[in-house]
C-alpha cells in the first residue's frame, strides 16, 4: 500500500505546476525558472555553501557543448533533472548528479540563419510535463519533459526577415511568454504569450505601432514600419498586480536616428502588460530616440521595500544606458535614476526620469566618443538581490565607443544598423562587479574586474556572490563585503549567468564558462 | 586581442549575394566612400592609404583583395585574427568605401626610393635589429616577428617607427616591471593580463607568470624600449633598410 502511493506521488511531484513556480523560494533545491524566481532575483536560498567553506569548492562535473557559438544558457533544475539548451537551438537533459546526458533535443535549421549577435539561446522554461525553447529559426517548441519527444512546434514569426529567437521562455499560469528578437533586421517588435497545453497564440502585444495608432506619432513618416523594439530578454512577473514586466531594445535602425525623429514607442521601454489580456498598462521609456544600440532588454528586479519612508512596490532596472531606474511597479512611477556607470551622453535625468542629453553625442560619418560602449554598462546576463543583505548586485562595464552614422536604406532579411562602432583606440576598459542600496542607488561595495564582464551573477543565502571575468574566471565574494573568497579559470570568456540547486542533499554551483557548463560543489 | 571584443557582439552575416563588380563608383560614390574611409579606415591605414599601422592600400592591385569581390569582403568581414576589424557598413557603403581604396591605388604614391639589398645589410649590422626581432629562422625574441612586416605596414609608418618608435607605440604593449613578495624584481613585455595573473617575457627572451597576489609592485608602461634610430643611420641608409622591410612579404 505504502509503495504504491510512493510510486503513484513520484510522477506528481515531477509535474512542475504554475503553484510551484509561484512558491520557487519554497524548494531551493530547485531552479524552476530562468531568474530563480518571477521576481528576477537570482537568488538561492540554499546556505550549504557559505562564506565559510566556499574555498573549498571543485568541479563535480563538466558538460561540453560541441558547439563554438557562445555558451549562454542559464539551466533549470528540477527534482533530480537538468535541462539546458545549447546553441543553436538544442536541448538536453542530464542528470544533476553525474553530468549524464538523459536526452537530447537536437534541432536541424536552415543554412542562412538571420541572427545578429551569434545563433545562442538563454535557457528553457518548464510546465506541467513540457519543457519549452525558443529557436533561432523563430519557433517556439514544446518538448516531453521525460524524453524531448516534441509535442508541439509552433512559427512565431519568420526567419527570413530576420527575426529569431534566443531569449529563454517564462512559463506563467497556464501560458509561456516569449520574446522575439530582430532588433538589427529593422522587424516590427512583439511580446508573445501562447497557450501551455496546446501552442495556440493567447496574445501578442506589439512594440511598435500600427498606422493610425498614437504611438505612430513618435515615429517620423512610416518608420514606424522598421522599428524594431525587440523583446530578447526574459522579463518578471507579479502575482499580486498580474502584470508581466518585459525590456523592449533599440529602435531601428540602430545608429541612425534621422529617418525617425520622435521618441520612437515602445523601443527601449518597460512595458507592464496585464499576463490574461496582454493589454498594456503602463510603460516607462528610459531612452527616448535611442541613437547609440542600448536595448532596455536587462532583467527587472521586483522588490518590495521602504521607499522615502512609504512601502512600495518597486521595479529596479540597471540599464544599458548607464543610469540605474527606481520605478513603482503598480503605476509606472519614476522614482529614481542616477548613473551607475562612466557616461558622457546626457547631462542627468529630468523630475519624470526623461534624460536631459549632451549636445555632440550622436553618431557622425567621421566617429563620435560615448560612453558607454555599444554593450553597454549592463546588458542582457542578471544582476541579483539578496533578501538577506538587501543588496542589489550588478556586473558592470566601465568603456566607451566610436559611434558611426550611415545609411539606412531597408532590404528585407539584412542588417539595418544604420552607422557602426569600434572600441576607443587606447582606452583602459574596466569592469566590476557592485553591491548597490536598492532604493538609493549608493554603492555599497565594488569589487573591480580587468576588463568589462560579459556576464551575471547569482547571491545566496550562504552570503556569497558569485561572478565571472571575461578573461574566464568564475569567481565567489562575500554578499556583505565584496572581498573574493573563492575563483576557478574556465578557459573561456564567459557569457552566462550562474545558478544554483541541490541534488542528494548536496549543493551545487552552475555557470557556463567559454563552451563548457561547469559544476561545483564542496570538495568531499 | 582586446580591441576586437566589441566586434564579437555582433556575429557579421554570411554574405548573401556579392556581384562579381562595384555597382557604385560614381565620382560621388567614391567621395562619399572618401568621408566613409577618413572615419573608419584613415587612424588605420592613414588618408593616403600608404602611412597607416595598417597594410599599404595606394597600390595598384591589393595582394588580398585584387578582385571586388574580395575587397569588399576583406572590408566586411575583416582579416581573421589580425588587427583588420570586419565593419557594420551597408552593402552600399561598403562598395563606396570600396571604390575609393580603389582610387587610392590610382595615384602613384610616394615611390620607395631605397635599395633593399642594401637594407637587408643595414637590417643585420649596422641596425642590430636582429637582436631583438626573428626574420624568419633567425633572430631575436623581445620586439615582434618582422616577418611579413611588408604586407602589413605601410613604409611610410615602418620609416617613422624606425625613426622614432616612441611616437606610436602599440595600444596594448605594455614595459612592465615588478617586485615579488620574495624579492625578486623583474621587467620585461607584458604578453597577457587578467584580474589574478600577468605573463611577461623577460628580455632573455623568457616567458615568464605571475599571481598578482604575489606581487607587491607592479609598474606598467606605454613606452616602448626599442631604441630611436634618428641620427643613427643615414638617409641612405634609412631608405634602404625600408625599402628592404616593405618588400618583406614573408613566406606566401
Ligand atoms: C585597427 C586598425 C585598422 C582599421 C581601423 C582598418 N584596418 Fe585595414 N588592415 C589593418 C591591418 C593591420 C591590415 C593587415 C592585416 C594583416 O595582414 O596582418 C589591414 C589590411 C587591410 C586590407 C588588405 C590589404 C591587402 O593586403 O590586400 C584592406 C583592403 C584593408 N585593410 C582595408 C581597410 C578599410 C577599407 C578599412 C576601413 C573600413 C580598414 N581597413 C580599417 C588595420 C586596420
Ligand atoms: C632593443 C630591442 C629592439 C631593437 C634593437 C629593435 N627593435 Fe623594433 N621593436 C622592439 C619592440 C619591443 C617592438 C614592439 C613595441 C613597439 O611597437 O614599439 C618593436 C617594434 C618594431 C616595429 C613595429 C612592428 C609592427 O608589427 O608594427 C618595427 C617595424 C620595428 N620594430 C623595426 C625595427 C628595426 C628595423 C630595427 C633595427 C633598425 C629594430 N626594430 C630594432 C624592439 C627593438
Amino acid at each position: 500500500m505504502r509503495l504504491a502511493l510512493l510510486l503513484l506521488s513520484l510522477p506528481l511531484l515531477a509535474q512542475v505546476t504554475h503553484q510551484r513556480l509561484l512558491n520557487a523560494e519554497k524548494e531551493p533545491g530547485n531552479w524552476l525558472t530562468y531568474s530563480g524566481n518571477f521576481s528576477g532575483h537570482r537568488f538561492s536560498p540554499l546556505k550549504q555553501i557559505t562564506d565559510q567553506n566556499v574555498a573549498k569548492l571543485t568541479p563535480a562535473w563538466v558538460y561540453q557543448s560541441n558547439s563554438l557559438q557562445k555558451f549562454e544558457t542559464t539551466p533549470l533544475v528540477v527534482d533530480g533533472v537538468m535541462y539546458i539548451s545549447e546553441a543553436p537551438s538544442h536541448v538536453t537533459a542530464l542528470d544533476t548528479r553525474t553530468g549524464r546526458v538523459i536526452w537530447r533535443y537536437r534541432r536541424t535549421l536552415p543554412d542562412d540563419v538571420r541572427v545578429c549577435c551569434g545563433q545562442v539561446n538563454r535557457g528553457v522554461a518548464i510546465l506541467g510535463d513540457l519543457v519549452y525553447v525558443g529557436t533561432v529559426d523563430a519557433h517556439l517548441v514544446a518538448l516531453d519533459s521525460k524524453t524531448g519527444a516534441v509535442r508541439w512546434d509552433v512559427t512565431v514569426a519568420d526567419n527570413k526577415t530576420g527575426h529569431s529567437i534566443t531569449v529563454a521562455p517564462l512559463a506563467v499560469k497556464d501560458k509561456i511568454i516569449i520574446g522575439i528578437a530582430g532588433g538589427e533586421y529593422g522587424i516590427r517588435g512583439f511580446l508573445d504569450a501562447y497557450d501551455a497545453k496546446t501552442g495556440k497564440l493567447a496574445w501578442r502585444f506589439w512594440t511598435v505601432p500600427a498606422a493610425g495608432e498614437p504611438e505612430a506619432k513618435t515615429w517620423a513618416g512610416e518608420s514606424y514600419k522598421r522599428g524594431s523594439a525587440a523583446t530578447w530578454v526574459t522579463g518578471a512577473y507579479d502575482p499580486d498586480t498580474n502584470l508581466l514586466y518585459w525590456g523592449t531594445g533599440n529602435p531601428g535602425p540602430d545608429w541612425n536616428g534621422e529617418v525617425r525623429a520622435g521618441d520612437n514607442l515602445y523601443s527601449d521601454c518597460l512595458i507592464a502588460l496585464d499576463l490574461d489580456t496582454g493589454k498594456l498598462k503602463w510603460h516607462f521609456q528610459f531612452t527616448p530616440h535611442d541613437v547609440h544600440d542600448w536595448d532596455a532588454t536587462e532583467v527587472p528586479v521586483l522588490i518590495n521595500a521602504e521607499f522615502r519612508g512609504q512601502p512600495r512596490k518597486l521595479l529596479l532596472f540597471p540599464n544599458r544606458n548607464a543610469f540605474y531606474y527606481v520605478l513603482d511597479r503598480v503605476t509606472g512611477q519614476f522614482l529614481l535614476g542616477k548613473p551607475y556607470a562612466k557616461q558622457t551622453w546626457a547631462k542627468g535625468l529630468d523630475d519624470s526620469g526623461r534624460p536631459i542629453r549632451l549636445p555632440g553625442t550622436f553618431p557622425t560619418v567621421e566617429g563620435t566618443r560615448v560612453w558607454p560602449s555599444v554593450a553597454g554598462a549592463n546588458n542582457w546576463y542578471s544582476p541579483s538581490y539578496s533578501p538577506d543583505t538587501k543588496h542589489l548586485y550588478v556586473a558592470t562595464r566601465e568603456s566607451g565607443a566610436v559611434y558611426y552614422f550611415g545609411n539606412a536604406e531597408y532590404k528585407a532579411g539584412e542588417q539595418f544598423n544604420g552607422g557602426g562602432f569600434r572600441s576607443i583606440p587606447g582606452e583602459e576598459e574596466w569592469g566590476a562587479i557592485r553591491a548597490f542600496k536598492p532604493t538609493t542607488g549608493e554603492v555599497a561595495w565594488e569589487y573591480k574586474l580587468f576588463t568589462p564582464p560579459y556576464s551575471g551573477v547569482l547571491s545566496t543565502a550562504g552570503n556569497l556572490v558569485f561572478g565571472a571575468t571575461a578573461e574566464g574566471q568564475m569567481i565567489a565574494l562575500n554578499a556583505t563585503t565584496g572581498k573574493l573568497l573563492w575563483r576557478f579559470q574556465g578557459g573561456g570568456t564567459v557569457r552566462s549567468n550562474p545558478m544554483s540547486y541541490q541534488s542528494d542533499g548536496k549543493q551545487y554551483v552552475a555557470m557556463t564558462l567559454g563552451n563548457s557548463l561547469y559544476v561545483f560543489h564542496l570538495q568531499p | 586581442m582586446f580591441w576586437l571584443a566589441p566586434f564579437l557582439l555582433f556575429q557579421l552575416q554570411q554574405p548573401l549575394d556579392i556581384p562579381d563588380k562595384n555597382p557604385h563608383t560614381t565620382a560621388a560614390d567614391i567621395e562619399q566612400g572618401k568621408r566613409l574611409y577618413m572615419g573608419r579606415c584613415a587612424g588605420c591605414h592613414g588618408p593616403s592609404g600608404d602611412g597607416g599601422k595598417g597594410a599599404n592600400l595606394a597600390v595598384p592591385t591589393l595582394p588580398r583583395a585584387a578582385a571586388d569581390r574580395s575587397l569588399y569582403r576583406i572590408i566586411r568581414y575583416g582579416i581573421p585574427d589580425t588587427e583588420m576589424p570586419g565593419s557594420l557598413m551597408d552593402a552600399k557603403e561598403l562598395w563606396q568605401t570600396a571604390a575609393f581604396v580603389h582610387s587610392l591605388g590610382q595615384v602613384p604614391s610616394a615611390p620607395i626610393t631605397g635599395n633593399a639589398q642594401a637594407g637587408a645589410q643595414v637590417f643585420k649590422s649596422k641596425g642590430a635589429c636582429l637582436n631583438c626581432h626573428a626574420l624568419g629562422n633567425e633572430g631575436g625574441r623581445i620586439g615582434p616577428s618582422l616577418s611579413g612586416i611588408g604586407a602589413r605596414r605601410g613604409a611610410a609608418h615602418l620609416k617613422a617607427k624606425i625613426v622614432n618608435p616612441a611616437a606610436d607605440v602599440p595600444d596594448q604593449f605594455r614595459l612592465v616591471q615588478l617586485t615579488t613578495k620574495a624579492g625578486k624584481t623583474m621587467r620585461g613585455i607584458r604578453l597577457n593580463e587578467d584580474t589574478y595573473s600577468i605573463q611577461l617575457r623577460d628580455f632573455s627572451g623568457n616567458p615568464q607568470s605571475f599571481w598578482k597576489a604575489d606581487i607587491t609592485q607592479l609598474t606598467e608602461e606605454k613606452k616602448t624600449n626599442m631604441p630611436a634610430y634618428q641620427g643613427k643611420l643615414t638617409d641612405t641608409e634609412l631608405n634602404d633598410l625600408v625599402a628592404f622591410l616593405a618588400n618583406e612579404k614573408g613566406a606566401q
